[in-house]
């Protein structure tokens, strides 16, 4: 607890009376700042400090530069950027998780997020062969079929083409399959950036490839499967069903978050398959196919496939089963000081929409049901929240969704009993904080 | 136009929508791919060899294109751990029976290599002619291709050492694969229809069945793991990873001392990645001023720091001798900062 600055709060204490940054600028014999803004208020430097504390907030009484100057103009940034102050939140790696950083994952770090969008720049990133910032111009969407029959007409588009068409903007999330695959066994990594950051949720916009595919000629009775293509150098592919893509879900999108897809996430094009694993929405999306069957490529062949207690690999795993986790505070974090507190948090689900959320603090035991923040969105983000009073000694902290089919999100050891620990992909398990006295928070598996 | 004409008009128009309509449908929006643009893209092999083109390679010829192509990440046998997880090893000759690695029945598998794993010998065809080798994906000719997977397939030993693979005879090794049998589709997780309906799976039946209890659930909290202590540090300073305000801290992992370690090694990165140490050393002249020069020259200068980024930025001649430093206008002011700092404070 001895790091913690508790900038803000209102202490007779003298030392309390310099900020946090002040202290630092003080400690590295950078005193300019600090003469200006006293001389400003008229005082002297040293004397007159403590008798000020008693009045009240420094930070109050003495009015800061941005309150007594003037600011910058606009268009600045034209391109605007995130405060200075927030510099620590940044997609991450993991250490030792991979060796080649073309074939790699980033975590989105949930710890400091808020609501359900992530920022693009934010959004967690996983490669097959590296990322490319792909010429729009040059970029193309092959349509055609594993047989002549399945398809009237093979078709190419542009990207002026595809922009022209009939288009739809859906908030979805999106979840690697791997995501908390390295808690599968046992506890390793310390904070949710590391435990669940392969998840992000954005506005995306594009066209239903239903429409494309029937502007091609589909026929819908033989064409069961479809083939999604990335045009970079993996070329990585996905079957997907047919049904999906003929619910109107599926879609090819070049929108995120108002602006295009962000080069990590497939610009100019990327495929949106909602509740599916992230492995499926195909970046800079080069061909559709379709067929009759499905297609055993590599990443649903030898990678993406979950290793059961049988010895059997369960393969074309796709469905991202119901799942949530509480943000603030999860692990690596260190609440203040006992008191009131918003536990919030993300639950989610491949199936559709969330219904509930249940909080317990107690590790299990006891549960009390979360303000769910809507509109309650299919297959997307739902934000979760609870009032909790921290009283200062060890809690257990877990959330528990339940989707709009009624199913409940399981514990570790009902996963467990049916799958192991080596199954890398789909951990959905209840995710549970430890507090201790003094306030840190760390990462604990509760069965 | 009689009623019945007029009755049959609108019946076709009622059926128009979902039978003809949506084909062609869009004036102006794509066109038709012509039958070379489609073989250029189109290479995807399925699991029946649809796809797959004509050709064959020996494991001979497959061990030099190995050799030349792949072995500096897989190793010469395809055995290296060192890039990616291993190709071959794991499975054995009974394995090319039962077409079950017996190492998942058994569990003695230290690691899943892809011959472990993969039960379908077109996979691996796909994805070597698809993406490989790593920095030049795509320039493997089909030939190519049959040879190195050859030379796996006797490293795996499911065939001799003068087989040559083709389109002709991958059947019949597909029918020797050793984890041919190792997939299951029974699970509730394809979002498609089900095997019983002609697609895949169970229909979406969950396998775990949790109950949303909400007091009294169980008599005692059963802590499974924890975190243990070489993972906490081991994903750097959490307290840097967290807001400095806010209701929550980042828990101070590594301390003071160690979290300004990794935070100088970053700037010496910074350092090398902008250029600068090509020309100074930390404690040595090399065409320019060491940094310990600089220090000893701007030391207890009140406006060191606002100098020295001026001059970085704008490049400068005659201080240090005749030797120029070029401009860098290239770097970010911030980084700047962070680099004028860091010399400042000792370069370490």
């Amino acid at each position: 607890m001895g790091d913690i600055k508790q900038a803000g709060r209102l202490r007779p204490a003298p030392e309390n009376f310099l900020s946090a940054e002040q202290i630092t600028a003080v400690g590295s014999g950078r005193r300019d700042f600090l003469r200006k803004s006293f001389l400003a208020a008229g005082a002297a430097l040293a004397a007159p400090l403590a008798a000020r504390a008693a009045d009240g907030d420094p930070d109050i009484l003495n009015l800061p530069p941005w309150a007594t100057s003037l600011g910058l103009p606009v268009a600045t940034n034209p391109y605007g950027m995130p405060s200075k102050y927030e510099s620590q939140l940044l997609r991450r790696e993991s250490p030792g998780l991979t060796r080649v950083g073309g074939a790699s994952v980033s975590f989105a770090p949930l710890q400091g997020l808020f609501g359900i969008i992530t920022p693009s720049g934010l959004h967690f990133e996983r490669h097959h062969q590296g990322w490319h910032d792909v010429d729009p111009a040059k970029h193309r969407l092959m349509i055609n079929g594993s047989d002549p029959a399945f398809l009237k007409k093979p078709k190419v588009y542009t990207m002026d083409e595809l922009m022209r068409l009939p288009s739809v903007s859906r908030i979805h999330f999106i979840e690697c399959g791997a995501n908390t695959g390295l808690e599968w066994g046992n506890v390793a990594v310390p904070t949710v950036q590391y435990t669940h950051g392969m998840l992000s949720c954005s506005e995306f916009t594009g066209v239903p490839l239903k429409l494309l595919l029937e502007d091609c000629g589909v026929d819908y009775k033989k064409a069961r499967y479809v083939l999604a293509e990335g045009g970079d150098g993996s070329a990585m592919t996905r079957t997907i069903p047919m049904e999906m893509v003929e619910s109107g879900e599926v879609f090819v999108a070049y929108g995120q978050n108002g602006e295009m897809l962000r080069p990590e996430n497939g610009y100019p094009l990327r495929l949106v398959v909602p509740g599916v694993q992230g492995v499926s929405w195909v970046k800079w999306l080069r061909r559709i196919e379709v067929g009759d069957q499905p297609y055993a490529t590599k990443d649903e062949a030898i990678h993406y496939i979950d290793l059961q207690p049988s010895g059997l690999h369960r393969q074309y795993t796709s469905i991202q089963e119901c799942k949530s986790v509480i943000t603030t505070p999860s692990g690596g974090q260190t609440l203040l000081s006992p008191g009131f507190f918003n536990v919030s948090g993300l639950a989610w689900s491949g199936r559709g929409r969330i219904k509930q959320v249940d909080v317990s603090f107690d590790g299990g035991i006891n549960w009390k049901t979360a303000r769910l923040e809507g509109p309650i969105q299919n297959k997307a983000l739902t934000r979760f929240n609870v009032d909790w009073v921290w009283d200062g000694k060890p809690a257990i902290l877990q959330s528990r969704a339940i989707d709009e089919t009624g199913y409940v999100q399981p514990t570790y050891g009902q996963l467990r009993k049916v799958r192991g620990t080596k199954s890398i992909y789909h951990n959905n398990a209840i995710q549970s904080w430890k507090i201790v006295e003094g306030g840190e928070v760390s990462n604990v598996q509760v069965l | 136009m009689s009623r019945s004409c007029k009755s049959l008009f609108v019946f076709a128009l009622f059926l128009a929508p979902t039978v003809a309509l949506a084909f062609d449908h869009y004036a102006g929006v794509g066109r038709q791919a012509t039958p070379a643009e489609v073989k250029a893209w189109d290479i995807d092999v399925r699991p029946d060899f649809k796809g797959l083109p004509k050709g064959s390679g020996n494991v001979e010829r497959g061990q030099e294109l190995f050799e030349e192509k792949c072995a500096s990440c897989h190793g010469s046998f395809g055995e290296s751990n060192e890039v990616f997880t291993p190709l071959i090893g794991g499975t054995k000759p009974e394995d090319i029976k039962s077409g079950r690695v017996s190492g998942f029945l058994t569990g003695d598998i230290p690691q899943r290599t892809t011959f472990t794993k993969v039960a379908t010998i077109s996979t691996v065809w796909d994805y070597i002619y698809r993406a490989m080798p790593w920095t030049a994906p795509k320039s493997l000719k089909p030939d190519d291709v049959y040879a190195i997977l050859a030379y796996f397939l006797n490293l795996a030993e499911i065939v001799p050492g003068d087989f040559t693979l083709s389109d002709k005879n991958i059947a019949e090794v597909q029918a020797r694969m050793p984890n041919r049998n190792g997939m299951t589709t029974d699970h509730g997780m394809w979002p498609g229809p089900s095997a019983k309906k002609g697609g895949i799976g169970n229909g979406g039946v969950p396998d775990v069945k949790n109950v949303a209890c909400m007091k009294n659930c169980k008599p005692e909290v059963q802590i499974g793991s924890t975190l243990p202590e070489y993972a906490r540090t081991a994903h750097g300073e959490l307290a840097d990873q967290n807001r400095s305000f806010g209701p929550v801290r980042g828990t101070r992992t590594l301390g003071p001392e160690a979290a300004k370690k990794a935070a100088d090694a970053g700037t010496l990165e910074l350092a090398t990645k902008s250029g600068c140490m090509a020309c100074h050393g930390i404690k040595s002249k090399i065409v320019g001023p060491g940094y310990n020069e600089v220090v000893a020259r701007y030391q207890g200068q009140p406006d060191a720091e606002s100098r020295l980024v001026a001059k970085v930025k704008a490049g400068g001649q005659g201080v240090w001798g005749n030797v120029p430093m070029p401009p860098n206008a290239h770097l970010k002011d911030e980084d700047l900062t962070t680099l004028v700092k860091w010399i400042l404070a000792g370069s370490k």
